[in-house]
């Protein structure tokens, strides 16, 4: 199985990957994209911070976890981090198989596992100056548990 | 030698990074070393004390209470993680 993990400050190419998963045999490819959001204009920028060494170790986990649940042909993801404006993608997750349901399912898996076990963490910058961390939230937890 | 790391809001609370330090033999498990934390002094207490705020990574591997850390390398502190 091909596997690609990056951990980035710049932005990546999603057709690019795309093309990458692109393998003989393939049949269905899907992808996730996560951009920063700006609910209500007060976000000046999201702060990415990660834990270099265990990050790649931990989205390898995951990999692996998905491959034995689906039969794959590749997996892909891609996080940015450090300073990330409105708009800006900040993830990317995506999955080839040779048919759609293995390719959709566990591209879906890859991004609800990285939300609650891999080391990254989220301060909002505000235009006003302040800032806050993200806190962890329970939904997160819950979708990780329904692929239990 | 223990390397202890500190992330986000744990790493601006405690004004470090990082820091190498030889810990007391008498720290077995994750939870004694999260306990010992809080008894060194106050910003230390104010940062651990966070009541379920803060987790652990022992060599790299998420951790749980009783994990043991007697031959830890790494041993990392940072708040619920929330990436993606």
């Amino acid at each position: 199985m091909r596997r690609t993990i990056l951990i980035t400050k710049a932005d990546f190419d999603p057709g690019a990957e795309l093309e990458a998963l692109t393998l003989p045999g393939a049949g269905g490819i899907a992808s996730f994209i996560g951009t920063v959001r700006n609910d209500n204009g007060r976000l000046a920028a999201l702060h990415l911070e990660h834990y270099p060494g265990m990050t790649e170790r931990a989205l390898n986990n995951i990999i692996t976890e998905a491959s034995s649940r689906w039969p794959l042909l590749g997996c892909t993801i891609i996080h940015r981090v450090g300073r990330l404006t409105p708009g800006e993608r900040i993830v990317f997750t995506a999955a080839a198989s040779a048919h759609r349901q293995a390719a959709l399912a566990a591209t879906s898996f890859l991004i609800d596992w990285l939300k609650t076990s891999a080391p990254f963490w989220k301060r909002e910058d505000f235009s006003d100056g302040a800032s806050q961390w993200v806190e962890a939230k329970d939904s997160d937890e819950v979708e990780k548990e329904k692929w239990k | 030698m223990t390397k202890l790391l500190y992330f986000a809001w744990l790493r601006e609370k405690l004004g470090a990074a990082e820091e190498n330090i030889t810990l007391p033999t008498s720290l077995a498990t994750v939870a004694d070393l999260l306990a010992w934390q809080k008894t060194r002094g106050q910003k230390f207490a104010a940062a651990f004390g966070e009541k379920n705020q803060v987790r652990c990574a022992v060599d790299q591997d998420f951790a749980t209470p009783s994990t043991p850390i007697t031959s830890a390398r790494e041993i990392a502190f940072f708040p619920p993680v929330t990436g993606g």
